[in-house]
């Protein structure tokens, strides 16, 4: 899994069935500094989140298993919303 | 499988069911060498308690993580099956 921050929405009227109902978000990928980390990718939502939130997104096939047994054609998908990240050494 | 180093703990209360309760860590990829490669990741903690500061083995494919986490079809692609004493090198 990744961290990204979603940055806008895509709206698509003509879509694979399997896509209906489905919020197509657009997520910038980061480094847990926050720094940009690689080209903007369109995901699916699995937890309910929006615009400038910061999330964590999973790739390939898994993406489409929150939304079992619906069979889903998504390669993206955010399984969560993150609170904060402790990196402080212990 | 990848080494991993521990960096960070996350916090995400939103998150997909099948992560509930699960330990989420934010893990540096490095080589056998412990140089950094490439950009942090999220990792599922698979029951080895793995924390920050800790060398780590990652496995990066959703069915294997699935297994380590204990539940099917998890919408994960990263999960820490074991914390590595040490590597040797020819």
């Amino acid at each position: 899994m990744l961290l990204a921050k979603v940055v806008g929405t895509v709206v698509a009227t003509v879509k694979d069935p399997g896509l209906a109902g489905q919020k197509l978000l657009v997520i910038q990928p980061l480094t847990p500094s926050g720094e940009p980390n690689g080209p903007q990718l369109v995901a699916l939502d699995a937890v309910g989140v929006g615009v400038s939130e910061r999330v964590f997104y999973v790739c390939g096939k898994e993406a489409s298993f929150p939304f079992l047994p619906d069979h889903v054609p998504a390669d993206a998908g955010i399984v969560g919303k993150v609170d904060t990240i402790d990196q402080g050494r212990s | 499988m990848i080494l991993g180093c521990v960096t960070g703990v996350v916090v995400a209360t939103a998150k997909h069911y099948k992560l509930e309760g699960r330990k989420l860590l934010l893990v540096q990829p490095i080589g056998p060498e412990g140089d950094a490669r490439g950009v942090p990741m999220l990792a599922v903690d698979g029951g080895v308690d793995a924390g920050e500061g800790d060398r780590v083995l990652v496995v990066q494919e959703g069915k294997c993580a699935s297994m380590v986490s204990g539940r099917a079809d998890s919408p994960l692609d990263a999960a820490i099956v074991a914390v590595v004493d040490a590597v040797e090198l020819e």
